[in-house]
């Protein structure tokens, strides 16, 4: 790799900085008394005390997984803590009550909130370490019906939808993290759409992790009811800390008939340093049900961040009809190591699934595409398309994929295609030979590669993952 | 056009180059001036592509010796980027493709990079498809090209029809055409030809890379150049061609003088 690409890659992380705000810190470790304290905190009513007990038993009964492409040492889930949350943790009507200091952190982020959030249209509900902190425009999304709070919240005010909802997506016990998820969450966010209800605005969440040593494991939950539809926004970032922070999340989504949910992910968590030291474990389980007919739910992701990157967003496709959709940018540097995809499970009959995977890797990185597509044999006429891009920068780095299909319906229609590419001299020469110079041309040609899956994106969001790309790569290529 | 006491623009002495330590360039002595039409013949392996890539800048050769004067510049103390803006220019043998980038928006930004050197306005999107348009019909290009990926599904013919569009936006000060004809059949090749001699004038300078005599039917150069083994060792004018054509290159080794006049 040549020098130019390679001091375009290498920028270091603009949001590492760690926002001097007194938190409220759990002892380290995990055990019943942790989840008791917990729960306790947070005034919890006691059937969600058990849903805790449980799954952190199944916890202790599961190992975890080592089947990913992907190397690190043995996390000590002992030396985490659980909680940790900004003080003073009285609930806040609007944003004026909101910590200064931590606003400032906001602003510092680029997060749109505040006035301009107003101006951009979007609500959003901010996750501060493991508690959401504040939650914009929830007056007027009550008007129409829409419940958009933390997770928290919502358990005390409407204890029926999430007693119903949660873990009926992903199971206390589904797979390791998510089974640590559901014993330690902390907050996350809420979203019910009700009948026939198009949501008028795109609802945001912004997660930060920003006490060293702390975990992050926040739940989302969505509900679009019959004919509902909404576009989920979520970001993320974390300070720079020399130690690796875990972030467990469970994410799980819920279309009736005729609903449509659309969520869309730019994850920035510190990545690590270019040796590779410090960063986020990002090892996270998503899920949606298009529970309904004719439902339909949608993934974006730019994964941009962490130090290692666990995550197969999926859709559950049992409604006759219904669409899952996948759409994914995985950008790796330095040391970062990825293993992502989905799973597209086809149930109901003519349910329709696209994936479309694009990977880029620069530095000493690694990167996998993997990705389940199980047509079972209820699903008559079902139909899939796959197509799985990686793109190499410099040739120090690995591009994999791992396609799994099985279909057990022979009425089912799959089809898969992947390509390999690779950022070169040559390409590169072309561009300086036109006057561009070689960042703007890698710029360029990284768009053009990830034009499918942006055009996905929210515009403010598109713009937002174009800009967070060339940043990443800047520096990479020559 | 030979035209008395015109500028130089470009003057190689003693060029040497070598890729992975092999030495391809031997020593070019090479002088090009305003208006003229330059054509480098010679056998495939002679090193007449990398001379035009060295001349461009290309990173995977390193240039071992001699100089290269661009008008007032030394060109090796420069970048390929800034050989580019300086005003030259390479027609690539083998163009890239981009997919998910528009033509249209490639080519904007190789224009206005260049506009902005030169101290002029950038053009806007609306401006600039205007602008491009016109350019286009000397190639006889449909609009449709301006919305496709760069080069991506393009035929032989588009590309480097596509390389001639971007010599007619760019108006360098010296072209440089790397195996234009090859791979176009005759109708492209004249459309192709016709657009270079609309875009070459008394103020430009144009070197033609070539193994065939049949695109100097369309571009009639000035001289005409053979090159062996990594040297210039024939220098005429256009009649070197046709008897290359029809006598091919073996003779030359045994009689290295310039056969300058003589005719087929």
């Amino acid at each position: 790799m040549s020098a130019v690409l390679q001091s375009l890659v290498n920028q270091p992380y603009k949001h590492g900085f760690v926002t001097d705000i007194e938190s409220d810190i759990a002892p380290k470790g995990l055990n019943e008394e942790i989840i008791r304290l917990i729960s306790a905190k947070k005034n919890e009513p006691e059937w969600l005390l058990s849903f805790r007990l449980k799954a952190y038993e199944k916890w202790l009964t599961m190992s975890e997984p080592e089947w990913q492409n992907v190397h690190y040492p043995k996390i000590d889930f002992q030396d985490i803590s659980y909680y940790s949350a900004p003080k003073p943790k009285k609930k806040l009507a609007s944003m004026d009550e909101v910590d200064p200091e931590l606003l400032r952190t906001f602003e510092k982020l680029g997060v749109p909130m505040h006035e301009r959030a107003a101006l951009a249209g979007v609500a959003v509900d901010v996750i501060f370490d493991s508690v959401s902190v504040a939650t914009t425009y929830k007056q007027k999304l009550a008007e129409v019906g829409i419940i958009f709070c933390s997770i928290s919240e919502a358990v005390h005010t409407h204890p029926e939808l999430i007693q119903k909802y949660l873990g009926s997506v992903v199971p206390v016990g589904d797979n390791y993290f998510a089974a640590l998820n559901s014993a330690v969450f902390t907050d996350g966010s809420f979203c019910f759409i009700p009948k026939g209800v198009k949501c008028p605005m795109d609802l945001s969440t912004y997660f930060r992790i920003n006490t060293e040593g702390s975990g992050q494991f926040e739940r989302t939950l969505i509900i679009a009811e019959e004919g509902a539809s909404v576009s989920y926004l979520e970001g993320c970032t974390a300070p720079r800390f020399d130690t690796n922070q875990l972030h467990a999340a469970v994410v799980e989504l819920i279309a009736l008939d005729n609903a449509d949910i659309k969520y869309s992910t730019v994850q920035n968590w510190y990545a690590g340093d270019e040796n590779g030291v410090g960063g986020i474990y990002n090892f996270v389980t998503k899920r949606g049900l298009a529970k309904g007919v004719n439902s339909r739910i949608s993934w974006t992701q730019v994964e941009t961040g962490s130090a290692i990157t666990w995550k197969y967003p999926s859709c559950i496709l049992r409604g006759d009809n219904s669409v899952g959709e996948f759409y994914s940018v995985a950008v790796t540097n330095n040391y970062q190591q990825a293993d992502t995809g989905t799973k597209m499970i086809h149930i109901g009959k003519n349910t329709r699934s696209t994936i479309v995977s694009k990977g880029i890797t620069a530095g000493h990185s690694n990167s996998s595409y993997r990705g389940l597509v199980r047509i079972a044999p209820t699903a008559e006429g079902a139909r899939n398309y796959s197509q799985c891009d990686s793109m190499l920068i410099g040739d120090q780095c690995g591009a994999h994929t791992f396609p799994y299909i099985q279909v057990h319906n022979n009425s089912a229609k799959v089809e898969h295609e992947a390509s390999t590419s690779k950022i070169g001299e040559d390409q590169l020469f072309y561009f300086s030979q036109r006057g561009i110079d070689a960042e703007e041309a890698v710029s360029m040609i990284i768009n053009g590669f990830c034009k499918d899956v942006f055009q996905q994106l929210p515009m403010e969001f598109a713009v937002e993952a174009t800009k967070l790309l060339s940043f990443k790569l800047e520096g990479s290529v020559g | 056009m030979i035209i008395a006491n015109s500028p130089t623009i470009l003057s190689v002495q003693g060029l040497r180059a070598s890729i992975n330590g092999t030495e391809i360039l031997k020593g070019i002595d090479l002088t090009v001036r305003s208006g003229e039409i330059h054509a480098i013949m010679g056998l495939n392996g002679s090193g007449k592509s990398t001379f035009a890539k060295v001349l461009a800048g290309h990173s995977a050769y390193e240039v071992t010796g001699g100089s290269i004067q661009f008008e007032d510049k030394n060109l090796l103390e420069l970048p390929p980027e800034e050989r580019a803006r300086a005003g030259l220019f390479l027609a690539f043998q083998y163009p890239i493709e981009i997919p998910g980038v528009a033509n249209t928006q490639f080519l904007r930004l190789a224009y206005n990079t260049v506009q902005t050197q030169r101290g002029k306005e950038e053009l806007d999107p609306l401006e600039f498809d205007d602008f491009v348009r016109e350019k286009m019909k000397l190639l006889e290009m449909k609009p449709d090209f301006l919305d496709r990926s760069v080069n991506e599904g393009f035929s032989g013919g588009e590309k480097k029809r596509n390389e001639i569009l971007q010599m007619a936006l760019l108006e360098p000060r010296l072209s440089i055409l790397d195996e234009t004809d090859s791979g176009l059949d005759i109708d492209a090749l004249k459309i192709v030809a016709n657009g270079v001699n609309r875009i070459t004038n008394k103020d430009n300078a144009t070197i033609l890379v070539t193994h065939y005599q049949r695109l100097l039917d369309y571009i009639v150069p000035d001289f005409v150049h053979v090159m062996q083994a990594g040297r210039i060792v024939m220098t005429g004018g256009k009649e070197l061609a046709l008897e290359l054509e029809t006598r091919g290159y073996d003779w030359i080794t045994a009689n290295k003088q310039p056969v300058a006049g003589v005719s087929a």
